[in-house]
């Protein structure tokens, strides 16, 4: 698209064939050079890599042969030069990317000319963990990275994770290599990655993209790229970059390219009417219950909603998208909190239906479960999303329809300020004797709620395998006087962490993959870890085994990196939530489920063999051990395990644990 | 829940008692450990009964053996039912007196871990 042959000299295209050609003779050359020394090796055994023919090496780079000789020779300043001014413009610290040659001129600029800082590549091998990464370090830092693919394969890859962002409300800048020019890019493995529009592999679930023509348009795209995705609500974004515009030398128009400054736009707050109102019902409500789900951005959000909660002295149950509400809070309530509410304000609920109605998978009603409301039916309902600015039409994450008496499309957090000030003035001071009232009935049940889970914590505590409740409280207590953050929890802990460990700052929980996607939790973890490493925090994840299955490689990446990072794997040898769903429907239809030989039903177990996660991280540069079985071996490992990590590496404990 | 309904879920569970008490006499822990796995107990509820977010607890001190046979047969909550083709009253039976062999929890007070 931007290549444009003006004149009689040999173009790019056309240089490079002749140096695929020259490439072929001398790769010939060396070929028959090298094959009659390896025909005589009187041991002679079938090789396992034979050298490469020139078509074999252009296949297997991707590019034709010697391009780095061609990229020397090209004239001027590259375009990809002025495109690292670009990024460098936004502060982007890292890059987390697998390599490829449709980006390679970026690449090249990016570690050369921009001296591999701001942003500093990071080596990743799967398009998926990049991806991951970034999600994992917003989660922490406030900030997006960019991630680089290689074009339709590399994005292929990517686009499970890109759709856990968007799923959880994530920026992150995705930045696809293409080779638009189908007259004049390299035949073969390059064409196979090309395509007219790879922007529509992620379409559906990016807030944004663009396929920029020329550097200028290159500037002005990826400074609203970011833009966009760093207004909430967040979400991924992204470029389709010609692998031409990459590498050709920029063009001469009178001067160079503007970068335009980045502004961050104000998040929308809701109508100020609305807000009124649902003050007002808060205000006279006897007994209000707010839900959060990813309610707090930042640690403001936490202290905003605390103050909230005070004001009304209303029970908080948090969704746990994000560290919404501090644990340790009175008002901090389980979802049956609900039950009794008139009125319940939902902010940036991600499934409002289900906070209000329950779903039993009971295989009534044809197999379509029952339906149930949890609350009484003149309970007003109040809502404050900004997903409602961002609805698209093919994925389903906009879940079932709720009706809601106030919607508000308004981002939560920006929104509270003003909510806050509103139910000041609404409440009558005839009903703060009777809200007061209300705050000692959560004391004590927050309280008598408090015992019976240490109670039921403490069942099963000295079983082999080890339970999810010891596995979690055996970690709290090797962290618990560190600056922690739980980096991610991925697999059924039953829970723990959010239920035992006092959670009160930001950091401490970052939520969930958001799509649930499996295998979000390994890389996103890294990702925050990373994060962490520059403020000082410890990160510790509980690791679950299918999860980590999914590209494991991100440990190396993280070896690679140096990025500390404690994991406490939660290996129950299996897809858990598909063995009680395959148990589940062998019960509906009066079958025994064939179990082949395993613990759960055909296809959901992974034992026999056992992988042994320990050894796998092991060979990827982490300190690690196990697999622990016995419940006294745990808290030794933990202890070792916590001194290495404090000492900057990464470090993984292989835990056979009950199911839940 | 219709009056024919009700009836049927009495008969249902009044057989379930006379079953329950007779099948519970020769009731074998150690076989019923292995139907608790077999029959995916475990899934919800734990290789010892504790219980979880998915399940709730079973052991120590479970319910009596005929509450526990009408349950299973019946049951239309989030548990799917265990009709008898699938679990026989005899290993239900196996399967409670693993649940009554259990030993209580200590008192959560007993362990640091749990009081950080």
């Amino acid at each position: 698209m931007t290549r444009k042959q003006t004149n009689d000299k040999p173009g790019r295209r056309q240089f490079l064939t002749g140096v695929i050609a020259a490439g072929a003779t001398t790769a010939a050359t060396v070929a028959t050079t090298v094959t009659p020394s390896r025909a005589a090796d009187a041991s002679a055994r079938t090789p396992s890599a034979l050298p490469p023919s020139a078509k074999g090496a252009e296949a297997e780079a991707g590019t034709p042969r010697y391009a780095a000789r061609e990229a020397a020779r090209v004239k001027g300043i590259p375009g990809s030069d002025f495109m690292v001014d670009v990024i460098k413009s936004l502060d982007i610290k890292y890059l987390p990317s697998n390599c490829a040659s449709s980006f390679r001129a970026l690449h090249e600029s990016l570690i050369n000319y921009g001296g591999n800082t701001k942003p500093e590549f990071l080596t990743c091998m799967h398009e998926e963990s990049a991806v991951a990464m970034a999600h994992g370090y917003f989660k922490i830092a406030g900030k997006p990275l960019l991630t680089l693919c290689h074009g339709t394969v590399g994005l292929q890859h990517a686009t499970m994770a890109v759709y856990n962002a968007w799923c959880d409300r994530v920026p992150v800048i995705v930045v696809g290599g293409n080779d638009l020019d189908a007259a004049y890019r390299p035949p073969g493995v390059p064409t196979f990655h090309s395509a007219q529009d790879i922007n529509a592999i992620v379409r559906d679930y990016t807030k944004w993209d663009d396929t920029p023509v020329s550097l200028q348009h290159f500037s002005q795209s990826f400074v609203r790229a970011y833009k966009i995705a760093m207004t909430p609500p967040y979400g991924p974004v992204a470029i389709s970059l010609d692998a031409g515009l990459q590498q050709e030398p920029m063009k001469d128009h009178g001067g160079k390219p503007y970068i335009p400054r980045y502004v961050p736009t104000a998040p929308p707050q809701g109508d100020s009417g609305a807000v009124k109102e649902a003050a007002r019902l808060l205000a006279q409500a006897q007994n209000p219950v707010i839900a959060v789900d990813r309610a707090a951005r930042s640690p403001n959000g936490v202290a905003l909603l605390v103050q909230l909660a005070e004001l009304l002295q209303a029970r908080v149950i948090d969704i746990q998208g994000r560290m919404n509400f501090p644990r340790t809070h009175y008002l901090s309530s389980p979802p049956t909190a609900v039950n009794g509410a008139d009125v319940i304000i939902g902010m940036e609920l991600s499934d409002f239906w289900a906070v209000v109605n329950a779903f039993t998978d009971n295989g009534e009603h044809g197999g379509i479960g029952t339906n149930s409301t949890r609350i009484k039916p003149d309970t007003k309902l109040i809502s404050i999303s900004s997903v409602e600015l961002n609805t698209k039409a093919n994925y389903q994450d906009f879940q079932r329809y709720q009706v809601v008496d106030v919607p508000m499309a308004a981002d939560a957090e920006a929104t509270l300020p003003a909510l806050i000030e509103a139910v000041k003035a609404a409440i009558p001071n005839e009903r703060k004797a009777a809200i007061a009232q209300r705050g000692e009935a959560a004391r004590k049940a927050y309280a008598e709620n408090r015992a019976r889970t240490r109670q039921a914590a403490a069942l099963a505590w000295d079983a082999s395998p080890i339970s999810t409740a010891r596995l979690v409280m055996e970690t709290y207590a090797q962290i618990k006087d560190l600056d922690w953050s739980l980096v991610a929890s991925e697999g059924n802990v039953s829970n723990w962490p959010n239920r035992l460990w006092p959670m009160e700052k930001y950091h401490h929980w970052l939520g969930r993959s958001g799509g649930y996607g499996v295998g979000y939790g390994a890389p996103a973890s890294v990702g925050a870890a990373l994060a962490n490493r520059d403020l000082g925090r410890f990160s510790v994840s509980i690791q679950s085994d299918g999860d980590l299955m999914y590209a494991p490689g991100v440990l190396w990446t993280a070896a690679k990196h140096k990025i500390p990072l404690l994991a406490v794997m939660h290996n129950n040898r299996g897809y858990h939530q598909e063995v009680m769903h395959v148990q589940r429907l062998s019960n509906f239809r009066n079958r025994v489920p064939n179990l082949g030989g395993d613990m759960g039903p055909v296809g959901t177990s992974i034992q026999n063999p056992d992988i042994e996660y320990h050894k796998l991280a092991e060979s990827m540069g982490w300190w690690a051990k196990g697999p622990i079985k016995d419940p006294a071996q745990l808290a030794p490992a933990l202890k070792e395990a916590v001194a290495v990590v404090k000492s900057g590496q990464p470090a993984l404990l292989n835990v056979w644990t009950q199911p839940r | 829940m219709n009056i024919k309904q009700l009836a049927s879920s009495l008969a249902c569970m009044t057989a379930c008692l006379i079953l329950g008490t007779g099948a519970a006499a020769a009731a074998d822990a150690e076989k019923g450990k292995a139907g608790y796995v077999k029959h995916g107990c475990w899934q919800c509820h734990g290789f010892v009964g504790q219980g979880g977010i998915t399940g709730p607890k079973l052991a120590p001190d479970p319910i009596p053996l005929p509450a526990m046979n009408a349950f299973l047969r019946n049951t239309k909550g989030p548990m799917p039912p265990y009709m008898e083709a699938v679990l026989s009253n005899a290993d239900l039976a196996d399967i409670h007196a693993y649940l009554q062999s259990i030993p209580k929890a200590q008192d959560y007070k007993n362990i640091p871990q749990l009081n950080p």
